[in-house]
């Protein structure tokens, strides 16, 4: 029975191993280098892993012979030797060589990494639960990019886009050829700045600011993603870069500086206006935990249909999105500006069970800024 | 095994029967054996977890948990597999082995031997229990890492506890096998006469010793920055959570030597006795063992370097993290010159000691790829992560506990265990092994962050194989426990030295081993 058992087994890893010759998108190397310091550490891991390869032929070919040979039941007799002082002092020295030799080139490359001076351009990345913050300094441009794959391909109810859970609605864009500075950051928790063709991982660690560089000479997008834990939506916080040529970079950034939501503090917006800008700003921040249907995840996110803080008087629904609450619950207002937060408002006042019928305005809220 | 506390009428103190004789034993054979079961039985549910894990990344998608669960899953697999897995096993070997191999009675403090097994169980509770409590258990990685383990709910607050708990039963532990090697050797037994694994423990025990209290201080300072105000970590009021990583890892790397200081110890009696010749090189051995302890307290920011240290920084810790490839190299060097012009033989033991050695040597190399800073920045937090350190952990430390409990079973029960029954563990075992978490260097290379629940499309066919091939490993684990269990009931009786090249004391006993081992102390010549 036990043989058949094997039999089975080992036919099972035969046939995966057929489906998996037949499979041609496996990819058993780093990803294409798409930076000068991305194929040093191209380099550097390739020839690392010859020598280990090699050392690794020398050491088990002669343990494998002597498997093979030194047998008792070939008869042979075992000798008594156990120790060789030459020997001892050779084995050790010799790997000592070999990692020195190792560890010249990879200073060389620790080095360049670290050279983040004589910047073209500097742009600063905030991490946020779950999304990323990107601001061009200098620029007056300043936005998040959220995952933009839908939630219905993650359940499964949809076929999933070639760029499944890599896909943004907002992309960081940088120029060609330019020196490229980050200044990566934190607003809660520690998350990963993550662009493995570009050879970056920064941690964005609330607290600090740590910074890091990359030049990139092919048009293109490339994409990495969070990697560092960062709680219930860390797989689902991707980074998307699209690097352009300078002249597409002005017009882009141009463009960015023209599209910016102006908003009159002083006007009486509707109902309406307020609800249609607020229900982007809640897709866009809050849906993660309180849900698109403001049900929440129980034991998690509280619901907000229903919510008594959302029925309730309107001055402490505006400050628990102002400040935040009990830990868990993030401030916004850095975030967000007093037309975002008073036309958010206003939506969960007046969405799913919720008919409070009242149009927070922008001067409320500045009004209760601390 | 009740047969052990009957056949031999020493004259006084005969156990109590039944759950009393647990509770109350201070006999090393005793606790070295609830050792020895709670590891098994965390293991099998830690592995339980792992398979849940997997079942979910059999495919791109959200298919059986949601995210916060997973995150709790991996968590806990890690911290059961740790605290409750690989620590209690070794352990319960020292407990059986150290006083046998050394000529001893017992452990120096038999009391405290009980104390420091029985505070186990509750701290498992705990850690187990805290799935059920509101909000679940701890989900912020194995590492606590803050802030996100402010933000958790009470369910981190209980393995904060059980961390407590299993750190003082590890210091116990750990002063008792000291006290016992350092004072309780047979006349003759001079330290560097003692059998290898002895030396091994007498180093891991210092590690303990030196660590332990350091991840104890971590985790009560997390413990009142969620609760008391206190702003050691919480950036919010002024805190450093890259402290938090500091102190960790301070106590984590050595860590990572006290999973496997051990499992050398336990090769390196294996392949001498199977080879039939002398451990190679013994001197080396030692000195080996002992610098890489030393060096082990050097390396702990190997782990932190993405979090921006200065180049001066990265570079030492590079430094010092390659340099421990030497003394390990020696080690595998001589194991390698142990099998060299010996005769053979290849009993279970023997070749889960060779899968051992294999094995240990792959995670030692992506070790050494990953000491290189940029490499390391690469490819940190992704799989190839993951994959380096359960070739280190599972093929490492738990094959080297496979091994042992094959190797000692005949000691231990007094009966031979079922060599096919071994053998067809050992194959479906290694080969599974490899099957799941080789395929997990492509992955972690390709880009693959760890800690997900779900993944980009590319990264399919890889996290398929590793998922039918951990099913298989689980699955290969019952044959492991129906082998104890029938060693256990029956089979055919074994001499006091069942392996013909064996030499240490404990093989001068009878099997079962006496429920006191040596009343009057051997001489060693
Ligand atoms: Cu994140």
């Amino acid at each position: 029975m036990l043989d058949k058992l094997v039999a089975r087994t080992g036919g099972g890893v035969a046939l995966m191993l057929a489906s998996l010759s037949a499979r041609a998108d496996l990819q058993y190397n780093l990803q294409p280098p798409a930076t000068n310091v991305a194929s040093q550490i191209y380099n550097l891991h390739l020839m690392v892993l010859w020598v280990c390869l090699g050392i690794f032929v020398v050491v088990f070919g002669a343990m494998f012979y002597s498997i093979l040979r030194h047998r008792k039941s070939l008869g042979h007799k075992a000798a008594n030797f156990h120790e060789n002082t030459l020997v001892e002092i050779t084995w050790t020295v010799i790997p000592f060589i070999i990692l020195m030799a190792m560890a010249y080139p990879a200073s060389k490359t620790v080095l360049d990494m670290k050279n983040t001076s004589d910047a073209d351009m500097t742009i600063k990345v905030t991490g946020y639960q779950w999304k990323w913050g990107y601001h061009y300094l200098g620029q007056g441009v300043n936005f998040f990019s959220n995952l933009s794959t839908p939630r219905s391909e993650i359940e499964n109810l949809q076929t999933k886009d070639k760029h499944y859970l890599l896909e943004v609605d907002h992309p960081m864009v940088v120029p060609t050829g330019e020196k490229i500075k980050l200044l990566i950051t934190s607003n809660d928790v520690i998350h990963g700045w993550y662009l493995p063709a570009f050879g970056i991982q920064q941690d964005a660690i609330p607290g600090f600011v740590k910074s890091v560089w990359f030049k990139v000479d092919e048009p293109g997008t490339y994409r990495g993603q969070c990697a560092q834990l960062c709680g219930k939506d860390h797989g689902f916080m991707p980074i998307v870069v699209k690097a352009v040529s300078p002249q597409d970079f002005t017009k882009w950034i141009q463009a960015q500086k023209a599209a910016v939501v102006t908003y009159n503090p002083n006007k009486t917006y509707t109902e309406a206006e307020l609800v249609q800008h607020g229900a982007q700003v809640y897709a866009a921040n809050c849906a993660a935990c309180h849900q698109a249907n403001g049900k929440g995840i129980p034991g998690a996110f509280p619901a907000l249909d229903g919510d008594p803080i959302v029925n309730g008087p309107k001055a402490v629904h505006i400050e628990t999105v102002l400040n935040g609450k009990g830990g868990r619950m993030p401030a916004w207002k850095d975030q967000l500006n007093d037309f975002d937060i008073a036309s958010v408002i206003t939506y969960e006042r007046n969405s799913w069970g919720n008919h409070t019928g009242e149009a927070i305005q922008p001067a409320e809220v500045k009004a209760l800024r601390k | 095994m009740d047969a052990t506390a009957h056949t031999h009428d020493l004259g006084h103190e005969h156990p109590p029967k039944g759950i009393m004789r647990w509770l109350t034993t201070t006999n090393h054979k005793d606790i070295g054996t609830l050792y020895l079961w709670f590891s098994l039985i965390m293991f099998l549910s830690a592995g339980s977890m792992a398979l849940m894990i997997r079942a979910e990344l059999f495919e791109p998608g959200l298919q059986f948990f949601q995210p916060d669960f997973f995150n709790q899953l991996t968590t806990l697999h890690g911290l059961l597999m740790i605290f409750g897995a690989i620590m209690p096993a070794f352990v319960g070997f020292a407990n059986w082995l150290v006083p046998m191999m050394i000529g001893a009675p017992d452990m120096a403090f038999a009391r405290m031997n009980n104390w420091s097994f029985w505070l186990l169980p509750p701290a498992a509770l705990l850690l187990l229990g805290s799935f059920f409590v509101p909000g679940g258990a701890a989900a912020a990685g194995w590492t606590l890492y803050p802030p996100l383990s402010i933000q958790m709910g009470m369910g981190m607050d209980m393995t904060i506890f059980a961390i407590h708990l299993m750190g003082i039963s590890s210091i116990m532990g750990s002063i008792n096998i000291i006290t016992t090697i350092l004072n309780l050797r047979a006349p003759g037994m001079s330290l560097m006469k003692m059998p290898m694994f002895v030396w091994t423990w007498l180093i891991t025990a210092y590690l303990l010793i030196a660590v332990m209290p350091v991840l104890a201080g971590a985790v009560t300072m997390l413990l009142t920055d969620r609760h008391f105000g206190t702003h050691f970590f919480n950036p919010a009021g002024g805190g450093d959570p890259l402290m938090y990583e500091h102190i960790f890892w301070f106590f984590g790397h050595p860590e990572v030597y006290i999973m496997i200081l051990p499992a050398f110890g336990i090769v390196s009696q294996i392949i001498p006795t199977f080879a039939r010749k002398p451990l190679f090189g013994y001197a080396s051995m030692v000195y080996a063992t002992a610098s890489i302890a030393i060096l082990s307290f050097t390396v702990w920011a190997h782990h932190m370097f993405t979090v921006g240290m200065p180049a001066a920084g990265q570079l030492f810790f590079m430094y010092a993290t390659m340099l421990i490839a030497v003394p390990t190299g020696v080690k595998v060097f001589n194991w390698v010159a142990t099998m060299w012009r010996g005769s053979m033989t290849f009993e279970t033991p023997m070749l889960f000691a060779i899968a051992f050695v294999c094995l240990f040597t792959i995670g030692g190399f992506s070790g050494l790829v990953l000491a290189l800073v940029p490499v390391d920045i690469q490819l940190h937090n992704t799989y190839y992560v993951v994959a380096h350190f359960h070739y280190v952990l599972f093929s490492g430390a738990a094959m080297s506990i496979m091994a042992g409990v094959y190797f000692w079973l005949p000691k231990w029960t007094g009966h031979m265990y079922d060599e096919r029954l071994g053998k067809l563990h050992f194959w479906t075992t290694t080969i599974a092994f490899n099957i799941t978490f080789f395929p997990m260097h492509f992955l972690g290379l390709a880009g693959m962050p760890r800690r997900i629940p779900d993944y980009a499309l590319q990264f399919t066919t890889f996290n398929q194989v590793a998922s039918v091939g951990a099913f298989l490993l689980g699955m290969s684990q019952l044959i492991f426990l129906v082998v104890v269990l029938k060693c256990i009931r029956g089979g055919k009786k074994a001499p006091s030295k069942p392996w013909e090249g064996a030499d240490s004391l404990e093989w001068t006993l009878p099997s079962p081993a006496p429920y006191h081992s040596f009343q009057t102390p051997p001489v060693v010549k």
